[in-house]
C-alpha cells in the first residue's frame, strides 16, 4: 500500500507530537499567521494570534523572522475590496508582536497585475514595518508581460538569473528561488536547469549541519497538480538538499497553510494577505474565495518563524489577521 | 442563403489571394454552415478554456473573454501564432486565424489551462 504510506508521517523527527493527526489539526489553522523562531536549526513557529505562547515560546530564539505572502496589490474584487488594508493589518500584528522579527519574507504575488504602481503601494506599506530589510521572490502575477524584467529591476539587482539569490543570517543559510517563469504547458511550476545548477553549487560547501530555509512562490512539494499547486522540478532541487539535517521549504502561492514533513525536510505554506482560496478540490478552480466580511481577516495572516540552536527543526507558525 | 454562400467564397479567395491556404497537412475542410459573422467565443472561467477545443474556418477571428477574478494570457504552445496581453476580469483578445491547422496554446500565467483551436480549410459552399 505505497499511497498509504505516501500519507502518513512516519518518521517524527522533531518529537512534537505532529504526526498524521496533528498535521490535520495543523491544516485547520487555515486563518491563523505566524513568527518564525530559529532555535538550534529548528525553525519553530508561534501564532501571532496567541501572544502568550509568542512570547514563551519565541523569545528563547536567536533568529526570529516573518513570512508574509501573496498581497496582490492592485486586485479589487468582491473576495477583497480593500488589500491596501489587509496588508496594513498585516504589518501592524508583525509590529505588535511581542519579539521583532530581524526581517520579513515575502513570498510572491507581491502585485496583482505587475503594475508600478501596484508595487510602490506595497514598498510604501512595509515601511512601515519595524523590521526594515524584506526579501522577496517572485510570483507569476510579478513577472506578467515583460518576463520579469521589472521586478528584477526592482527586487533583484543583486540577484542571478531570474531573480534566485542566498544570504545568511545568524548561522542559518538562506535560499530564494524562482519558480513562475518559462513555465510549460500542461505543466506546474518551474525552477530550470540553469537554478538547479546554481542551487547544486550554492550548498556545496555547507556543512550537513547548516539550516536550511529554502523560498519560493509556488510550493516546492506537491500540493495538488490539478491545480498547478506544484513545482515540475523539485525533486532535484529537493535532492541537494536532502543531506542538510533541517530544511524549511517556505512558500505561498495556495493562500491557505499547509504543512508537510518528509524526512529532515519540512514544507509549510503561508496564507495571504489579501484574499483566501478553497481548500484543494473543494471548489471548482481555485480562485479568489469569497467569504462574509467579517471573516476575511480569519482567513488571512502572516507566518512567524523561530531558530534556536539545538533543537532540530525551526518552529513555524500562523496567525490569521482577526 | 445566397449571400451567405457568397460571403464564404469571398473568404475562401481571400485566403488565396494572400497564398496561405498551403498548409498541405490541413484535412480536407468539412463542409460546415458558414458563419457570416465569423464570431467565435471561447470563455475562460474557473481557470479552463471553454470551449477547450474550438474548430472554426479559415479567416475566422476568435475572440477570448475573461470571466475570471484572476488575470489570464492566451499564448500559442509553440510561441507562435496566438500571444494575448495579459487580460483582466472582462478583458477581451481576439485573433484572426488565416491558414488551416491546429493551434494548441495555454495561459502562460497557469499553464494547466491548455486549449487547442482546430482551423479548416474552407471551400466554397454546394448546394446540396
Amino acid at each position: 500500500m505505497p499511497r498509504q504510506k505516501e500519507e502518513l508521517i512516519l518518521e517524527n523527527h522533531n518529537r512534537d507530537g505532529v504526526d498524521r493527526r496533528g498535521f490535520l489539526k495543523c491544516m485547520a489553522w487555515a486563518g491563523t499567521g505566524a513568527l518564525c523562531v530559529v532555535k538550534g536549526g529548528i525553525l519553530r513557529s508561534y501564532s501571532l494570534s496567541d501572544p502568550s505562547a509568542l512570547a514563551a515560546g519565541a523569545s528563547n530564539g536567536e533568529l526570529a523572522f516573518v513570512q508574509i505572502s501573496d498581497s496582490h496589490m492592485g486586485f479589487n474584487k468582491p473576495a477583497n475590496p480593500d488589500v491596501v488594508a489587509t496588508l496594513q493589518a498585516a504589518v501592524d500584528k508583525i509590529n505588535a508582536a511581542p519579539v521583532e522579527p530581524a526581517f520579513l519574507l515575502h513570498t510572491g504575488d507581491i502585485s496583482h497585475l505587475s503594475k508600478p504602481a501596484e508595487f510602490d503601494t506595497v514598498d510604501q506599506v512595509l515601511r512601515s514595518a519595524k523590521a526594515k530589510q524584506v526579501f522577496f521572490v517572485p510570483g507569476e502575477h510579478d513577472v506578467l508581460e515583460d518576463n520579469g524584467q521589472q521586478y528584477l529591476d526592482r527586487y533583484g539587482k543583486s540577484a542571478k538569473g531570474s531573480g534566485w539569490y542566498s544570504f545568511d543570517q545568524k548561522g542559518v543559510h538562506f535560499i530564494a528561488l524562482v519558480n513562475v517563469l518559462n513555465l510549460k504547458a500542461g505543466g506546474l511550476g518551474s525552477l530550470g536547469p540553469e537554478q538547479l545548477d546554481w542551487l547544486q553549487d550554492d550548498v556545496k560547501g555547507l556543512a550537513a549541519s547548516t539550516p536550511i530555509v529554502v523560498f519560493a512562490h509556488i510550493p516546492l512539494w506537491t500540493v495538488y497538480p490539478e491545480w498547478g499547486w506544484g513545482t515540475d522540478d523539485s525533486a532535484q532541487a529537493l535532492a541537494y538538499l536532502r543531506r542538510f539535517g533541517s530544511v524549511t521549504v517556505l512558500n505561498g502561492h495556495i493562500h491557505q497553510t499547509m504543512r508537510k514533513v518528509e524526512g529532515n525536510i519540512t514544507f509549510h505554506t503561508a496564507m495571504s494577505t489579501a484574499f483566501p482560496q478553497p481548500q484543494p478540490g473543494t471548489a471548482p478552480s481555485p480562485g479568489p474565495m469569497k467569504v462574509p466580511a467579517d471573516q476575511l481577516r480569519s482567513l488571512l495572516g502572516v507566518t512567524s518563524v523561530d531558530y534556536v540552536p539545538g533543537r532540530h527543526t525551526l518552529a513555524v507558525v500562523d496567525s490569521s489577521l482577526d | 442563403m445566397k449571400k451567405v454562400i457568397l460571403g464564404a467564397v469571398a473568404a475562401s479567395l481571400l485566403v488565396l489571394s494572400f497564398g496561405i491556404s498551403r498548409d498541405s497537412h490541413a484535412k480536407p475542410a468539412a463542409s460546415e454552415p458558414a458563419n457570416s459573422s465569423d464570431k467565435y467565443q471561447i470563455k475562460i472561467d474557473n481557470f479552463s478554456f471553454a470551449p477547450a477545443t474550438l474548430t472554426v474556418p479559415a479567416g475566422a477571428t476568435v475572440t477570448w473573454v475573461n470571466q475570471d477574478d484572476i488575470p489570464h494570457t492566451v499564448i500559442s504552445t509553440d510561441g507562435k501564432e496566438i500571444k494575448s496581453p495579459v487580460l483582466d476580469t472582462d478583458e477581451h483578445f481576439a485573433h484572426a486565424f488565416a491558414r488551416p491547422g491546429i493551434y494548441a496554446y495555454y495561459c502562460s500565467v497557469h499553464p494547466k489551462m491548455t486549449g487547442k483551436i482546430v482551423v479548416q480549410e474552407r471551400t466554397p459552399s454546394r448546394p446540396r
